[in-house]
C-alpha cells in the first residue's frame, strides 16, 4: 500500500535520514521510533505530502488522502467539537450528520457536556481527542498519527489502541510515532531514526 | 468553499475582538483627520477620497494579518492542504468570509464617513460602490501576502511591505472615482475598472494564496 524508495531529507544543514525504504502492506502498522529531533515528524509530513524538500520517492496506493493527526490538532478554539468536525467533513465534500459526529465523539470519551462548548474551554487532552475523532468519520485507509498518545489518559490510550486495531483489521494501515510500547495483535513494523552526524 | 465561508463568519462573530479592532482602526483614522486639518467643509471634501481609501487599505491589512494565523497555529491549514477539494477554493471561501466581516462592514460604514466629510448623497453612493468593488480585491491580494508570511516572525511589517505596493492600482482608481463624483463627473468607468481588477484578483489570487500556503507549510 505504501512504498518509499531511497527517502532522504536534509534539514537545517543536517542529514535527518537517507536511503529509507519502507514497504507497508494492508493491515500493517508502522511505528517510527527515534529520539527528539531525529526527524520523525518530518518523515510523517513527507508521507502526507505536506513537506516537499526531500529526495527519493513515495508511492501510495489509496482511494483517499491519508488522514493525518499531528501535534497540532486542527481544531479551532472558537468552534465547538461538533462544528469543527462538521467543517472537516465538508472540507472533503462530505456531509456528516450530527448523530455520526456525536457517536464518534462518545467513542473517544467526550460526552454531551463537552461537545456543546467551544474547544478553547476544553483541556489539551480533550482537544486531542476531538482531532482523533476525525479518524472515525471518514473512510481513510491510511492513518498517519504523530504522537497520538501524548496528553491522553490511560483509558483514552486503550480506546485509541482499540481504534487502531479495528483499522488494521479492516485492511487499513497506520503509521505512528510514539515513545511508548503498543500492545497490538496485528503485525507491527518499526523503523528507528538515529540521526546521522 | 461555502462551509469554509460559514466557518470563517462563525469564528469571526465568536472572536469579535479582531473584527472590532479593524473597524475601530478604520473609524479612528478617519475621525483623526478632521481633528488634525480642521473642520472646514472644503478642506475635508478635498482630502476625503484619499483619506477614506488609505484608511480602508490599512484596515484591510490589519484584518488580513490574522487571516491564516490561528488556523496555521492550530493545524487547520494542514488539514485544508490535505483536503480532497482544491485548496484554492477552500481558501477563497475563507477570504470571502473574512471580507464579509471587514471590507463589507466598511461599505456599511460609508454613510457615516460621508457625513463626517460633508459628502452629499450621490457622493456617498459612489464611495460605497467604490469600497464594495475595491475592498474584496484588497482582501484577495492581501491574502497572498498573508499566506507567504504566516510562518515567520514579525509578519505584520513584511505583510505591509509586500501587499501595499500591490494595492496602488485600487487606491488610484478608487480615489479617482470618489473625486469624480465630487466634481459631478460620471463614475461608471471607474466602477468598471474596479470590477475588472476584482475579477482578475478573484481568478488568480486564490491559486497564488494556495501555493503560498503550501510553501509556508513546507518550512
Amino acid at each position: 500500500m505504501l512504498q518509499t524508495e531511497g527517502l532522504a531529507c536534509v534539514r537545517n544543514g543536517r542529514q535527518l535520514f537517507e536511503g529509507l525504504n519502507i514497504q507497508l502492506q494492508a493491515g500493517e502498522l508502522l511505528r517510527i521510533e527515534g529520539g527528539n529531533g531525529t526527524g520523525k515528524t518530518t518523515l510523517l509530513r513527507i508521507l502526507c505530502g505536506l513537506y516537499s524538500e526531500y529526495e527519493g520517492e513515495v508511492h501510495w496506493e489509496l482511494d483517499h488522502y491519508p488522514a493525518y493527526v499531528g501535534h497540532r490538532s486542527g481544531v479551532h478554539e472558537a468552534l465547538t467539537p461538533v462544528e469543527n468536525l462538521r467543517w472537516h467533513g465538508a472540507l472533503h465534500g462530505e456531509d456528516i450528520s450530527d448523530a455520526e459526529i456525536s457517536e464518534a465523539l462518545s467513542a473517544l470519551g467526550l460526552g454531551r457536556h463537552e461537545t456543546g462548548m467551544p474547544c478553547g474551554h476544553l483541556s489539551e487532552g480533550q482537544r486531542k481527542r476531538v482531532g482523533l475523532a476525525r479518524l472515525l468519520l471518514r473512510p481513510n485507509s491510511a492513518w498517519i498519527l504523530d504522537e497520538p498518545f501524548s496528553a491522553i489518559d490511560v483509558e483514552g490510550v486503550d480506546d485509541l489502541i482499540g481504534m487502531i486495531g479495528a483499522q488494521l483489521d479492516r485492511g487499513g494501515v497506520a503509521i505512528l510515532t510514539s515513545h511508548q510500547e503498543i500492545a497490538l495483535t496485528a503485525p507491527v513494523k518499526s523503523i528507528r531514526l538515529r540521526g546521522t552526524e | 468553499m461555502w462551509s469554509s465561508l460559514k466557518r470563517e463568519i462563525r469564528i469571526g462573530v465568536r472572536q469579535s475582538s479582531d473584527l472590532v479592532n479593524s473597524l475601530f482602526f478604520f473609524l479612528m483614522v478617519l475621525s483623526l483627520f478632521p481633528l488634525g486639518v480642521g473642520p472646514g467643509a472644503d478642506t475635508l471634501r478635498l482630502i476625503a477620497p484619499g483619506v477614506i481609501w488609505v484608511a480602508a487599505l490599512l484596515s484591510t491589512l490589519v484584518a488580513m494579518e490574522s487571516l491564516f494565523r490561528n488556523d496555521f497555529d492550530n493545524g487547520a491549514i494542514e488539514q485544508m492542504a490535505m483536503s480532497e477539494r482544491p485548496l484554492a477554493l477552500v481558501v477563497l471561501g475563507k477570504i470571502l468570509g473574512q471580507w464579509c466581516l471587514s471590507g463589507f462592514m466598511l461599505v456599511l460604514l460609508s454613510p457615516v464617513v460621508g457625513v463626517t466629510y460633508s459628502l452629499n448623497g450621490a457622493e456617498i453612493l459612489a464611495t460605497a460602490v467604490a469600497l464594495a468593488l475595491g475592498t474584496p480585491t484588497l482582501a484577495l491580494v492581501g491574502a497572498i501576502a498573508a499566506a507567504l508570511t504566516v510562518g515567520s516572525r514579525g509578519a505584520g511589517v513584511v505583510l505591509a511591505i509586500l501587499a501595499l505596493p500591490l494595492y496602488i492600482p485600487v487606491l488610484i482608481i478608487g480615489t479617482s472615482m470618489i473625486a469624480a463624483a465630487e466634481a459631478g463627473l460620471p463614475v461608471t468607468g471607474y466602477a468598471l475598472w474596479l470590477a475588472a481588477l476584482l475579477m482578475l484578483a478573484l481568478a488568480f489570487a486564490p491559486i497564488a494564496t494556495a501555493a503560498a500556503l503550501r510553501v509556508s507549510l513546507s518550512h
